[in-house]
Parts: structure tokens; sequence; C-alpha cells
């Protein structure tokens, strides 16, 4: 019988328990009841596996145990109030488990999790912890906060779900747009946190992109005919395939242009090229899908000086039409720079409102040198460097604020 | 079926509307509401409070029989009206609310009464 490692049981929880819980949400009619159960059948299987070996198909880790866990629970606590969740039961039919839609059961809780009348840190939170199978303590790590301070954070989610009577159901196709937002700005974000950010633990911070992928494919698979579904996981996929040229030996940053593209996953950049392929085909281009498509193009230059300039500032002017923020525009200039040259770009910066953007100031800082304007340049890199405080960035803006300070001499 | 609280909340010192006919405006768009939420079964009770400089403070915890003037909360906000309506689940009530709240031209706010 092959060795069981640990490892190999949190892997499986870690990719099980979203789908177990979903199924458990719906049967119980409670998420903390939902919850407890899958716990208490994990820690029977961390007892058991090691020996007894990993079930046949731990991919159907089955939720039998789990329910009848969760109803030993409910029996044997009786001093808990659970009648709410008792009545649910009693309405819901004795369905077999596993082939019952387990695909909806996820859906419906993704949408619970991302309702908008919970914040957005709260719809984050309850989304890895529910969907991803993550731990409080290491969506905590990941966040920089508090144990305690997001352990708080989950229950009081969780209690407006449950007193609010937030319902467990996939919104209607006329609600969808609205519902479908707010659940791909969580996607978005745990990515964003995990990929940009160079504080705190690196091993968890590729965990949340990797978490954020996962998610986008979720939700990708659930909702294959909503194009910005599509949009976001080829977004994701284009740029966790950067990651492995992002960073030199030292684990310095690299910017995109300077990127040794060999080095991205082609694989990687494949699929999402061709979910790129396929959004364009359909023709309902939203946010995500233009951003995925501006990543595509850079995707396809295998130098830097091959990039079809061209193309990515019509793809900006798209989406700088549809969502209009100062962020855009300073991506789209920065790309205007490229196509016209240096001073049309600079004179797009002066009517941004960025100042307190250190990335507003680095683009000045860059396009002041290529004009030859080292004076300038330089104090646009110190405004840079003061703006922020992540490490690899700085370190960053310090070498680029070095190679022009040795070309101002010349 | 849940019972929500719809409350609207009004600024101390300031007019709730900008004149005479948004007054009369929102006061007829709120009956036609009121007649709705009557007539589908989700109508538990409403109705609009006097300004809270009206209200009266009583407090027997101490067995004394305290009788105060002014409003319990000393806040910028007080509770103007309120809305007590039936509903299936939180997003039935967030419906309503959205009508509640362009009938009388105001931010409401949902909560959720604790059951029996």
């Amino acid at each position: 019988m092959p060795q069981v490692e640990p490892t190999d049981i949190e892997r499986v929880f870690r990719s099980e328990s979203g789908r177990a819980v979903a199924s458990l949400v719906r049967f119980f009619g409670d998420i903390d009841v939902a919850e407890e159960a899958v716990q208490d059948a994990f820690v029977e299987a961390l007892r058991r596996w090691p020996t007894a070996g990993l079930p046949p198909t731990p991919a159907g880790w089955n939720i039998t145990p789990a329910r009848n866990r969760g109803l030993d629970r409910i029996r044997r606590e009786s001093t808990r109030d659970h009648r709410e969740a008792e009545s649910q039961r009693r309405h819901e039919p004795d369905e077999p488990e596993e082939v019952g839609p387990v695909v909806d059961d996820q859906l419906r809780l993704i949408f619970t999790g991302c309702h908008p009348a919970l914040a957005l840190e709260a719809e984050v939170a309850l989304t890895l912890r529910l969907v991803g199978g993550l731990q409080t303590p290491e969506i905590a790590r990941a966040f920089l906060v508090p144990e305690a301070t997001m352990a708080q954070r989950l229950v009081r989610a969780k209690n407006k779900i449950r007193v609010n009577r937030i319902p467990y159901r996939i919104p209607s196709a006329a609600e969808l747009p609205d519902r479908l937002r707010p659940v791909l700005a969580v996607v978005y974000l745990v990515f964003n946190e995990g990929y940009v950010a160079s504080e705190g633990d690196q091993l968890m911070r590729s965990e949340l992109c990797a978490e954020a992928v996962r998610l986008a494919r979720l939700l990708a698979d659930l909702m294959p005919d909503e194009p910005e579904a599509l949009g976001i996981l080829a977004l994701l996929l284009l740029t966790e395939a950067r990651r492995p040229a992002r960073t030199d030996a030292g684990g310095d940053l690299i910017r995109l242009a300077d990127q040794d593209r060999s080095r991205w996953d082609r694989a990687l950049v494949a699929e999402g090229q061709a979910i790129v392929r396929a959004c364009l085909r359909r023709n309902l281009p939203g946010p995500y899908q233009l951003q995925a498509a501006i990543a595509a193009v850079h995707s396809d230059a295998q130098i830097a000086a091959d990039t079809d300039w061209g193309q990515v500032v019509a793809l900006y002017d798209q989406l700088l039409a549809r969502s209009p923020s100062p962020i855009v525009a300073l991506n789209r200039a920065v790309a205007v720079a490229e196509l016209h040259g240096p001073g049309p770009a600079l004179a797009l910066l002066d009517d941004l409102d960025l100042d307190r953007y250190h990335l507003f100031h680095a683009a000045r800082a860059d396009l002041l040198e290529r004009l030859g304007r080292h004076d300038e340049a330089l104090r646009a890199y110190d405004e840079a460097l003061a703006r922020t405080t992540n490490r690899a960035e700085q370190a960053l803006l310090e070498r680029a604020r070095d190679a022009c300070s040795s070309g101002a001499g010349t | 079926m849940t019972q929500y609280l719809l409350s609207v909340h009004s600024v101390e010192g300031k007019e709730n509307y900008a004149s005479e006919e948004d007054m009369q405006a929102a006061f007829k768009a709120v009956d036609t509401f009121n007649q709705k939420l009557q007539d589908q079964g989700s109508w538990v009770f409403a109705g609009g409070l006097h300004p809270a400089d009206t209200a009266t403070v009583v407090d027997n915890t101490g067995g004394e029989g305290l009788v105060t003037d002014g409003p319990f909360a000393e806040a910028k906000e007080q509770l103007g009206g309120f809305w007590v309506v039936e509903a299936p689940d939180l997003d039935a009530a967030l419906a309503l609310a959205q009508e509640a709240s362009a009938a009388c031209a105001g931010p409401v706010e949902v909560r959720a009464f604790q059951g029996e």
C-alpha cells in the first residue's frame, strides 16, 4: 500500500472541502453546521487514511461521513439551537449524495459569500474559506491581519448571512450581471494580493495566486456562457504565466519589458490565448476580457520590442471607454509612449490625479529620462520611492534611479 | 418568512425635502408603495415619526422611573420613519427597500427581526 503523506490529505482537503461544504450547506441550511461536519470528517480521515490509504477516488471524497457526523453532532448537542437546521433538513428530500448538482451547490455558495450586502473584505475571506478550503490562520497570514481579526470577520459575516437570511441561491439571469461583478472582484483581489505584494509569507502569497486561478477555473466551468468569467480566467492565466520571469535569482522584481520571455509558462500562455480568442469570437467584451486581450498581445511578442503597441493602445481605448479610471489611463499612457514616443505620453500623465500612486511617479520618471530630462526624472524617482513601502518595488525603483543618475553625467 | 425593519433616518436640523412639492410627491409615492405592500401581503406595519427633539426617554431600570427630555441617542441622524415587512429572504427584502428608498427619497436601512 502506498504511503499516504499528511500533505496528500491536506491536498485532498483543500480541493474537496469546498464541494463538501457546498453540498452540506444546502443539506443543513447552515454554514457553521456544514463546516463543522466537514472538519469532523476530515479529522477522522486524518486518523484513518495513513493506515487505510486514501479512498479509491479521493476526488470523490464521499460527503456521506461528513453528513452523518453533522447529524450526530446535531443530535448530541441538543442544547444548541439547531431547530432551523432541523426544519430545513426535513424539507430536503433524502437525496443520494455525490450525484446531486454539486456544481450548483458550489455556485450557490459563491454567490452567498459574495452577496452585495457583505463587505468586500468579508466576501474575500468567506470565499477563500468556504469555497477554497483555506483555514482562518492561512487567510489571516495572506492578508496580514491578526488571526483573531480574521476569525472575527468570518464570524460576523456568517452571522449576517444567517440572521438576515441571505439566500443560498444562484441569481436569476436578470440579476446575474450585477451579482457576478462582486464575485469576479473577489477572485481578482485574491490574485492581486498574491501577485503584487511581496510582504508577508512568500509561500502563502503564491498559494493565493494558485487559489485565485482555481476559483476562476471553477467559475468558468460553472458559467461557461459568461464571457467575463472566461475573461478573468484568461487574464489570470496569462499573468500567472509570467511568474517564473518576474523575479531574478536574488528575488528582485523584473519589469515586463526586461523579462526573459522564454521563461514564461508556455502552457498557461497557450490556454489563456485560446480563451481570449474564444472571447473575441463571441464579441461581448467586458473589462476582464479586454485586460486579458492586452495580456495576450504581450504574450504574442517573443521579445518586448516585437510588441504590437498599436493593438495594445486600441484595447486600452476600449477599456477606458468601458471602465474609466486613472489607473487604466496611466497604463494606456505607458503604451502610448511605445507607440508615439515619451513626449505625447508625458502630456497624457499631466491630466491624471494620481499623485499618491507610486507607479504614476515611476512612469513619469521613465518618460522624463527618455526625454533626456534627467534631473526631473531623478526627482520623480524620489517621489515614487517615497510612496511605496514594498521592498521589492523599492529595490526596482532604486536600480532604475541609479541607472538614471549615472546616465545624467554622460 | 422573516420580518425586516426598513428604517429611514433623517439628519437633525435638516429638512428632509427641498420643497413642499417634493414632500407631497414623496408622501404620494409612499402611499402607493404602502398599498402595494398590503396588496401583495408583505405589509406588517409602517409609520412616520415626529422629529426626535419631541422624544422623551423613560428609564425605570433602577426602579426610579426617571423621565428625561430628548432622544436617547445623541446622534446627528435619528429614526424618522419605518416599515416592517415580511419577506422570504434578504434579496426580497432588499428589493422592497429599493422601492421604499425611491418612494421616500432617502436611504433605507434593512435589518431582520429576531425569530420568535
